[in-house]
């Protein structure tokens, strides 16, 4: 178990092509480490810099405070799980979960031990002869952590080991590995570009984007309060509204109207006085059917409701509001990766109900949203306006 | 339904005799030549009237056949084992690494296997003579390995590319040193492929007769399919078709069998290194 | 703890492109590459060499030897001459004949080999009874000692002894009919690794591809000629370009067969005359040089003018 620092590291590619800029990190002894953000934005080459698969450009990477960019991979004692799985197809489950500890040299007793320990806490017991073809994908899945997990080494790293599931299984596998983290208490570095994945598993999350680190914080703290339109956009499913707008001295005017800024966010603005071009975003469940809400403060609009669908537990209401789109290099990024590169003429907007919402297809209702929730972005540095 | 799959598979099995028929007319006459007695030889009829096994018995008892037969086998084994190593460890670099003149190696392997061997008689043949090479073992063995190494090469590192890349990493991440990687990982995966490439690679030794017929001048070297062409009958006009007939059978025994155990697989790796590219 | 990509980071980001970070960049590179590229020249080395000794070499030496007059006969009168052993071969009718009968074999069997490979890829590939059987059996003339099967056809040709003989000739010693045997021969023995290259390319037809033509309404014909065909064809260009050049090269079929007599010598049986039996080995080089150079005009116009693609040229993925 260990501890990982990144301190300014840097990756550029003989071409000059900037992979990773300035990143910096520290890691503590047993966390959980998130690294997330759209295909490209440089998190894989980051993993791949701690494995020693890829060497560091600048900045250096130390492993219990002792620096080991020039180190091979076999000498950082540290444990990866692939994407593809990369099971040897010519080896038992046994052998491959063995194979890292017959390159140690331990003795075929201690080996069979560990296989068997680890095999009993992913229940591979019954498979340990088995070859990997003959395997179903959850089982490979776990035969590969199974390989990461027997040298019980300094630190886990994990490159979007969940991809190549069917939804159902990557749901279990995502529990099993927190649970399977916490009772070993080893330093993770998980690889997801999966938002849902980001929030559920880690301690903390990292967002990158285009090579540079956009936020760092637990996962509640991002969703909450994301530093930047792209962070807001990424966290989330569904994923936050956004509404071109002015910025007043008191209120804020979207497509929804002109609405009143609480005290307390008007006070968490007070750096960005005076009228100003913002991006408003607001969050699905920050609305509610009007008549629900009794006298709660916020505001409210009339929303002609194209789409419902109702989920059991809540309903969401999806219809077009007139007005231009929310524009910014980093959303038109987002929707790149999304591939949600439609346009319609307006600003669609998605808002999660109350499972009791009156709320019908084709018809106009009457919808209230949050003013208190609202994040408030610099239009044009997609800066959030919000600060503690 | 049933009728029409009924004749379907009729009409299939129709198509296949054809080409049964096709594949073994030749080979079985040659087999009942080696079958027939000299008192049958010329009657013309595809198959033996009263079989004997008097060719047989000829070839076997001929000391320029057997001698042959060791220089066919031995050869065409050592040509293999060495075509095959370096074969492997250079499909190995194509795949894998990258080098400067890679493009080059693969284009002049190309050329290679396009050669018309026949230009290379002449010059082969003074430079074996003036080496001492001329009907020798390895007068033969290094030619066969020479226009076997772009066959081995294509096909190897078309087995070589279908290996993913992950695994390497894998080993990489479990401990192993590139040497280990590739001994324990790469080589035991790339072992199908570097079995019939092996097989593939005989064949094309076994059948060569060109280089046998000019590097050779005694049975010392001399192969089966050249020491055919040598075989001496009652006059020296007419070829002892019996014995022909019966040493063309031996060859061919231990190709067929190859063949019927390792069709798969030959299948495939001819394949693999044209149609891939 | 958050980063913004301000203008002031983005100008840092400018900044630190000359702090060295690319020249570090390019350094790694190029030690990674060059530890490479010795250990992948150490790997082809050997290969690089046997081939360079057997190939490369002898062919430059073929081609000073047909620059000279070389006759073993004669050792004396050897001596520097030029192209006058070119001279010699290309106006001598016995080179033009062999040529003319070296194409003659090479056109009619490469055409042959391509129907008859085609047909047998197809029934290979569709068979729905006995598909193993079909593989197997269709590989045992290729696997087959090319001397081996021109004994049996020659036996089977050969008047009072084979099956196929007529009754009052000998087709084996006349013109047309030795080079019908000699293209059947060919034919026979190398379908089947036409027929495994084609295969191979029809095996790559998505079968949902088919199955949406025949929906747009293409009867089998028109599915084989306007889906399957294009889609193949580089699969059919390369078997060509390989059976083409082998074609050329026919030597042991005639040797068999004929030895050559009756002006059925293809020009591989001419330049072994030559030199194998005449000892003329300046006539026999410069013979070698102009098939060497006649191989390469075929497999250069495959390539250029057909587009065929040379094996091994691959695209990679390393990362």
């Amino acid at each position: 178990m260990a501890e990982i620092v990144l301190d300014h590291v840097v990756k550029r590619y003989p071409d000059g092509a900037l992979a990773v800029d300035d990143f910096n990190l520290e890691i503590a002894d047993g966390e959980f480490i998130i690294l997330v953000g759209p295909s490209g934005c440089g998190k894989s080459t980051t993993l791949n810099m701690v494995a020693g698969l890829e060497d560091i450009t600048a900045g250096k990477l130390l492993i219990d405070g002792q620096v080991v960019n020039d180190k091979a991979p076999k000498d950082r004692d540290i444990a990866m799980v692939f994407q593809s799985y990369a099971l040897y197809p010519h080896m038992t489950v046994g052998d491959n979960m063995g194979f890292p500890l017959r390159l140690a040299g331990l003795d075929k007793d201690t080996i069979r031990t560990k296989v068997q320990h680890a095999a009993e806490m992913l229940e591979l017991t019954q498979h340990l002869d088995r070859k990997p073809a003959n395997l179903s994908g959850g089982q490979r899945q776990r035969v590969a952590m199974g390989r990461a997990i027997v040298r019980s080494p300094k630190a886990f790293l994990m490159d979007e080991p969940l991809s190549n599931l069917d939804a159902k299984l990557r749901v279990q596998m995502r529990t099993q590995i927190s649970r399977i983290q916490k009772n070993l208490g080893t330093t993770t570095l998980y690889v997801t570009h999966d938002q849902t994945e980001a929030m559920t598993l880690g301690d903390r999350v990292v967002v990158m984007r285009a090579g540079v680190v956009q936020q760092v914080g637990s996962p509640a703290f991002l969703y909450a309060h994301p530093a930047n339109l792209f962070v807001a956009g990424f966290i989330g499913s569904p994923a936050m509204n956004f509404f071109p707008g002015q910025l007043k001295p008191d209120s804020v005017v979207t497509a929804l109207g002109e609405a009143k800024l609480p005290d307390r966010v008007r006070q968490q603005l007070n750096g960005a006085t005076g009228t100003r071009e913002v991006i408003v975003g607001i969050r699905p469940e920050h609305f509610e059917e009007a008549s629900l809400v009794g006298d709660k403060p916020g505001a409210t609009f009339d929303a002609p409701v194209d789409i419902v669908e109702a989920m059991g537990s809540d309903v969401y209401a999806y219809f077009t509001m007139q007005g231009d789109q929310a524009h910014s290099q980093e959303l038109d990024d987002l929707a790149k990766d999304t591939g949600n590169e439609l346009h319609s003429g307006g600003v669609d907007v998605t808002a999660r109900l109350d499972a009791g919402a009156d709320v019908r297809r084709g018809q106009t209702a009457r919808l209230w949203y949050d003013t208190s929730k609202i994040q408030v972005f610099d239009a044009s540095t997609g800066k959030n306006l919000i600060t503690d | 339904m049933q009728p029409e799959t009924t004749n379907r598979k009729l009409m299939w099995w129709g198509v296949n005799a054809i080409v049964l028929l096709y594949a073994f007319i030749p080979v079985l006459w040659i087999v009942s030549l080696s079958l027939k007695d000299d008192a049958t030889l010329n009657d013309g009829n595809y198959f033996p009237t009263s079989p004997s096994d008097d060719s047989y018995t000829a070839i076997f008892n001929n000391s320029d056949f057997l001698r042959a037969l060791a220089n066919s086998i031995g050869i065409c084994i050592i040509a293999t084992l060495i075509a095959i190593a370096f074969g492997t460890m250079a499909a190995y670099a194509i795949a894998r690494l990258d080098f400067p003149g890679k493009r080059t190696i693969v284009a002049m392997a190309l050329l290679v296997s396009m050669f018309p061997q026949i230009a290379l008689v002449t010059p082969l043949f003074k430079i074996e003579t003036a080496v001492g090479l001329f009907d020798t073992w390895p007068g033969l063995i290094i030619p066969y390995i020479a226009f076997a190494l772009p066959l081995a090469i294509y096909t190897l590192s078309a087995f070589f590319r279908e290996i993913p890349w992950d695994l390497e990493k894998a080993a990489k991440m479990d401990g192993a040193t590139p040497y280990q990687a590739f001994r324990r990982v790469i080589t035991p995966l790339a072992m199908p492929g570097i079995f019939t490439t092996a097989i593939l690679v005989f064949i094309s030794c076994w059948n060569d007769f060109l280089f046998a017929l000019s590097l050779t001048s005694t049975s010392n070297a001399r192969t089966v399919p050249a020491a055919m062409s040598y075989f001496t009958g009652a006059t020296t006009f007419e070829k002892p078709t019996g014995p022909i007939a019966a040493a063309a059978v031996v060859i061919t025994i231990p190709i067929v069998i190859f063949v019927l155990v390792f069709q798969r697989r030959i299948v495939a790796g001819l394949t693999s290194g044209a149609v891939k590219g | 703890m958050t980063a913004t990509p301000t203008a002031a980071a983005a100008q840092a980001a400018e900044d630190r492109m000359d702090d060295g970070t690319l020249d570090i960049a390019r350094q790694r590179h190029t030690d990674a590459k060059r530890a490479e590229r010795k250990l992948g020249l150490m790997l082809v080395g050997p290969a690089v060499v046997i081939m360079l000794a057997v190939a490369a070499y002898p062919i430059l030496y073929a081609f000073w030897l047909s620059l000279n007059k070389a006759d073993l006969r004669q050792p004396d009168a050897n001596k520097f001459i030029w192209f006058d052993n070119y001279v010699t071969v290309l106006s001598s009718p016995i080179w033009w004949t062999a040529f003319g009968v070296t194409m003659l074999i090479t056109i009619v069997g490469a055409t042959l080999e391509l129907i008859f490979g085609m047909l047998l890829a197809i029934v290979m590939h569709r068979t729905i009874v006995g598909r193993g059987l079909v593989r197997t059996s269709a590989l045992v003339p290729y696997a087959i000692v090319t001397v081996v099967a021109a004994f049996s056809w020659r036996f089977a040709w050969t008047q009072g002894l084979g099956w196929l003989a007529p009754e009052n000739s000998a087709p084996l010693t006349e013109f047309w009919p030795s080079i019908g045997i000699i293209i059947l021969a060919e034919v026979w023995k190398t379908v089947p690794f036409m027929a495994l290259l084609l295969m191979a390319g029809l095996a790559l037809v998505p079968e949902d591809l088919l199955k949406a033509a025949s929906m747009d309404g293409a009867t089998a014909w028109k599915r084989f000629w306007l889906v399957t065909v294009p889609l193949i064809k580089p699969a059919i260009l390369v078997a060509l370009l390989f059976r083409t050049l082998d074609a050329f090269r026919v030597f042991d079929n005639i040797f068999v067969l004929t030895s050559g007599s009756n002006q059925t010598s293809s020009v591989s049986m001419v330049a072994y005359s030559n030199l194998i039996r005449g000892l003329n080995l300046g006539i026999g080089s410069a013979m070698s040089v102009l098939i060497f150079i006649t191989t390469g005009i075929i497999a250069f116009a495959f390539i250029k003018f057909f587009g065929a693609a040379a094996p091994g040229s691959d695209a990679e993925g390393r990362r």
